[in-house]
């Protein structure tokens, strides 16, 4: 029975954060927006970021889409909070490793926490870009911010 | 069973360890080995450009190129194959009436009339028109049940109008359009009525004469034929005064060093060396559609869209969009589950072999419309069956049982 194999994607951690999201909601307009969409397939997510001495201090986002781009979202908001800037970006860089499906290092996939859950969705090409809308969404943020 | 169904190899198959489950012919349909065959022997035998070559190879290829054409008229009744003219598809047809005929007819206040169920092809070149010109785009609202109404019709249509586009049939919410009665109403008024005919060609027979529509557009893809392959229909009188929009090869009659003229109809939009296999190809497929009869794919569809419309309606929580009434649609219904994400939706009957679309169908505006940001589709051809509708609703009521357990 395949269904078996849904269960690699739809790990139990993936939708308990489908199911009641991290950080769902807004900051004030000073802080730094990004909107982005996927045109392919209609998933959007506004993402609003507190960047204060190179640390993200707080991270909220709003959205529509799957259970994978939600929880994903979701996950990377709840990760990068407190961190720098740069290790927000390794973070990503990490992340889309992983979706292209590479080994990552246990210590690292450690560090990960439930973000390793997603792993499985490497596995599934359609779904990779659900994966990576949140991440792509937080780079720009940052870079809007290093500018 | 269906008769059909050995005529399309690719269906042979297991995907996901199960049978092949084909529900995503409105987004591309399976090709028959009729017309398979058909582009393999132009390439074994015939492969040589068309309207040049003295040889007998250059012969043959125009021969086969010209006679797809006089298929293609046949099959949509034009007057003649001056008003058929080879594109890549619905959306350059659809691009080269807006930004041929359209740039030479559509002035500063001028009206383009649209409506929200169109798909984004239809939408944007006419969007882009209007911008350009300052004219000025209406939109026809749909009734709640996704139908259109000819009172609407006639008030969003004024003197004012320069063209009416409008699908006729949506493909998302499968509505089928009163395209005759709307060109009545265009024509009244002084517009021209243009079509967008991507989901009706393939499943409904049609006649351009009865219908009355000036411009007609369609993709070869859809209806069994090779991808990259469109037609634009075009009233002759029309064509005849609209100056091309790509200039080369092919389309030309003299060229001077700071003038040329160019070929007559339909040759003087062709420019460039066609898609020659594609063309064959889709006078393949026509062959294939009529030897069968597009009555009979007709109400082929309407027997299983009415049976899924009666299964899906079962499940609990499962909404369906467009019009109730299967006469009113063609084949392809557009849902959503309740609590399960249309992504996932697809990703769930893919394990199971199953092929549906998810996603806006390019018909953003129209899921504003509908107040969704996504939906999922089956939609339906000749080779499904109700195995196929089992199928799908088995694994409808799978995923939703499978999302239900996640959130308990």
């Amino acid at each position: 029975m395949s269904l078996n194999n849904l269960d690699q994607l739809y790990r139990a951690v993936i939708m308990e954060h489908y199911k009641k999201p991290r950080n769902k909601g807004y900051l004030d307009e000073n802080n730094v927006t990004v909107d982005m969409n996927n045109p392919t397939c209609g998933d959007r997510i506004h993402l609003t970021l507190k960047i204060n001495d190179g640390i993200v201090e707080d991270a909220k986002f709003d959205g529509e889409g799957c259970s994978i781009s939600m929880s994903s979202a979701s996950m990377m908001t709840e990760i990068i909070k407190g961190k720098k800037v740069e290790e927000a970006l390794k973070l990503a860089d990490i992340f889309s490793k992983m979706m292209l499906g590479e080994e990552i290092d246990e210590e690292i996939l450690d560090e990960l926490g439930d973000i390793a859950a997603l792993q499985g969705v490497s596995k599934f090409p359609a779904r990779i870009k659900c994966a990576t809308l949140a991440w792509k969404a937080m780079e720009k943020g940052v870079s809007k911010e290093i500018e | 069973m269906n008769e059909f169904r050995k005529d399309f190899p690719i269906l042979n198959q297991e995907v996901n360890g199960h049978p092949l489950v084909y529900l995503d012919s409105a987004a591309t349909s399976q090709k028959p080995v009729q017309v398979l065959e058909v582009v393999r022997k132009y390439y074994d035998f015939d492969n040589s450009n068309v309207h040049r070559g003295v040889h007998t190879l250059g012969n043959r290829a125009t021969d086969s190129y010209e006679g797809a054409r006089e298929k293609i008229r046949k099959f949509i009744n034009a007057k003649s194959t001056k008003e058929i003219i080879y594109t890549r598809g619905t959306t350059t047809s659809l691009n080269t009436v807006a930004s041929a005929y359209g740039r030479q007819n559509v002035q500063e206040g001028d009206e383009i009339v649209i409506t929200y169920m169109e798909h984004h092809s239809n939408l944007i070149p006419w969007q882009q028109l209007a911008k350009e010109k300052n004219a000025v785009l209406k939109y026809i609202d749909l009734e709640e049940d996704g139908t259109i109404s000819l009172d609407t019709v006639k008030e969003t249509i004024t003197p004012k109008t320069k063209i009416v586009a409008m699908t006729m049939a949506s493909n998302v919410l499968g509505t089928i359009n009163p395209i005759k009665e709307v060109a009545k109403i265009a024509h009244e008024n002084g517009a021209v009525m243009v079509v967008d005919g991507a989901q009706a060609a393939p499943h409904m027979p049609i006649d351009v004469q009865d219908l009355d529509c000036d411009f007609l557009a369609f993709s070869g893809h859809k209806m069994c034929g090779p991808t990259g392959i469109g037609v634009l229909y075009g009233k002759q009188e029309l064509l005849e005064n609209i100056e091309p929009i790509e200039f080369g090869g092919e389309m030309i009659d003299f060229v001077d060093l700071y003038d040329s003229t160019w070929k007559e109809l339909p040759w003087k939009f062709e420019g460039g060396t066609p898609n020659i296999a594609g063309a064959i190809g889709l006078g393949a497929a026509i062959d294939y559609l009529t030897n069968i009869g597009l009555d009979k794919i007709a109400n082929h569809e309407h027997e299983l869209i009415e049976y899924a419309l009666s299964e899906m309606d079962k499940i609990e929580g499962l909404h369906i969009y467009g019009p109730r009434d299967p006469k009113k649609r063609c084949g392809l219904i557009t849902f959503n589950l309740d609590g399960v994400h249309p992504h996932d939706l697809a990703t769930v009957l893919d394990m199971r072999g199953i092929a549906i679309r998810a996603g806006h169908h390019c018909a953003q505006p129209l899921m504003k419309w509908l107040k969704v940001s996504a939906t999922a589709r089956a939609s339906f051809y000749i080779y499904n069956n109700k195995e196929d509708v089992d199928a799908l609703v088995e694994g409808l009521r799978a995923a939703k049982e499978y999302f239900n357990n996640v959130f308990e």
